[in-house]
């Protein structure tokens, strides 16, 4: 997903490194309030992009709480619905989810909510490990075009997007400038 | 980087990205086998066929748990219980198992190449789980993972392989594929089961296993497969594991860290002694653990649709 700053097609602006910033800051702040602090509380990313932006909340978190909060990092491939379809097997980063989900609130963190499939194969993946007794969904972006009965708790900012256009969530952790865009075929 | 091949009849092809994509893989498996619920459902609807021509506990009962980890329906087919008793040849067999839209046939058998002709004659995926004094590709594969899992780099890794590697499949994969990774690798055996030629592969021949083992950090070894003797191979179990038997005494003439491989089933007192066996350095049932990550993985691997 990841491109470089040469071989990038027109791409338009829809958050800066700063508009991030503050929605991570007021996504922490929603999840505290939400969840009456940070007991019971873990944070699960999605891989890859999910991943960075659960610890930049985890990292927020602390600073507002001056407590931690556990942090998995979850792999959806092997519950995908499509993997039967593919030609080649896509590659399997691991899933990491150091401590027991039972009876904790797990707050998923995804960069872009789209169809919903990827979230539909997170939860599938998180109950696998566990029966934790909330799953809550954390997004930077939602833009719409919902393919099964999924719902963010948390979202950073509404994109309505035509389904042909390609949203990319860049971040620093990936080696680029943190912004969110818009990619036209 | 993805696996573009129908097969995976033996490692002396593959290159070093395919081995290391295979071993990287296994790792997520490795996870989902820690889990309380060991099972993902990636190869839900697929069909996994063992067809084992030699019997074997081990390997099918590691392909079995793999498969089924991974969702797949698993049949077990033995002769025994099969149509070849009736004079059914391998490949009407196999298409028969395949007419039953089987995505995947693990077959072994005891003749070397039986893998690669039946991979020509079905249109499933075939998984070499051992043809003959060929390869067995998917033991290779689990011994390189248990090394690196102990976190040693195959570069320069000196390995004594130690016993019959005439007649080991074992072997034979491991070299193919320590070589590749740019491993030091040592035969060790009587003249009797060194096969003519083996250099060739990129191997040191040794007949003392004192000599061999010096300095080395990984030794694996082979079974001696007791049902040889008498065929002039060596002249007593005695002798042989006076010998090439390994010893806690010679243990300690590799390196202090040394790890010590079997791929089973062990013979206690003749090619290991038991307190070798049992001991620290043994990474003899991690190799079984592994094996089963490493199954899922290349099953995994090899399950991209038609």
């Amino acid at each position: 997903m990841v491109m470089t700053q040469n071989d990038r097609p027109q791409e338009r602006l829809i958050m800066d490194a700063g508009d991030i910033a503050r929605a991570v800051t007021r996504i922490a702040h929603e999840i505290l309030e939400r969840n009456k602090g940070i007991q019971n509380l873990a944070l699960v990313g999605i891989r890859t992009g999910g991943v960075h932006l659960a610890h930049r909340l985890v990292k927020r978190i602390q600073e507002i709480e001056a407590a931690s909060v556990p942090i998995g990092e979850l792999d959806i491939t092997l519950y995908r619905d499509d993997l039967s379809l593919r030609k080649e097997q896509p590659i399997l980063r691991m899933t990491s989810v150091p401590f027991d989900i039972s009876d904790k609130v797990i707050v998923l963190v995804d960069d872009v909510l789209f169809t919903g499939r990827t979230i539909r194969a997170a939860m599938d993946g998180l109950i696998d490990l566990g029966r934790p007794a909330e799953i809550q969904l954390a997004v930077l972006v939602d833009r719409g075009h919902r393919q099964l009965p999924i719902k963010a708790t948390y979202i950073g900012k509404n994109i309505p997007t035509s389904r042909e256009e390609d949203i990319q969530v860049l971040l620093e952790e990936q080696g680029e400038d943190d912004r969110v865009v818009i990619l036209k075929a | 980087m993805s696996l573009k091949r129908k097969d995976l009849l033996s490692l002396a092809p593959l290159s070093v990205d395919e081995i290391r994509l295979i071993l990287e893989t296994a790792d997520s498996f490795k996870e989902v086998t820690g889990r309380e619920i060991k099972k993902v459902p990636a190869l839900r609807g697929r069909t996994v066929v063992n067809l084992f021509f030699e019997p074997s506990t081990r390997t099918r009962t590691s392909f079995e748990l793999a498969a089924k980890r991974l969702s797949a329906d698993v049949i077990n087919f033995s002769p025994s219980s099969s149509s070849v008793v009736k004079g059914e040849t391998l490949l009407d067999t196999a298409r028969n198992i395949e007419a039953m839209q089987a995505d995947i046939i693990v077959l072994r058998h005891p003749s070397a190449g039986a893998a690669e002709a039946l991979a020509r004659g079905v249109k499933s995926s075939v998984i070499n789980a051992g043809d003959g004094w060929h390869e067995h590709p998917t033991q290779g594969l689990l011994d390189l993972y248990t090394i690196r899992e102990r976190g040693l780099s195959f570069e320069g890794l000196k390995v004594a392989i130690v016993g019959d590697v005439a007649h080991s499949r074992v072997a034979r994969s491991n070299i193919h594929a320590l070589v590749k990774l740019g491993a030091e690798v040592r035969v060790v055996g009587p003249p009797t089961m060194i096969p003519a030629g083996v250099e060739k592969l990129g191997v040191r021949v040794y007949y003392h296993l004192d000599e061999a083992l010096r300095d080395v950090q990984v030794i694996m070894m082979l079974r001696l497969q007791l049902e040889r003797q008498g065929k002039a191979l060596f002249p007593t179990i005695r002798e042989y594991a006076r010998l090439y038997g390994l010893t806690s005494e010679r243990v300690k003439l590799a390196d202090p860290k040394v790890i010590v491989m079997h791929p089973g089933p062990i013979n206690r007192g003749v090619e290991i002694a038991p307190e070798v066996a049992d001991s620290l350095s043994s990474v003899i049932l991690d190799q079984v653990a592994n094996g089963v990550a490493v199954r899922m993985g290349i099953l995994y691997l090899m399950s991209g649709a038609n």
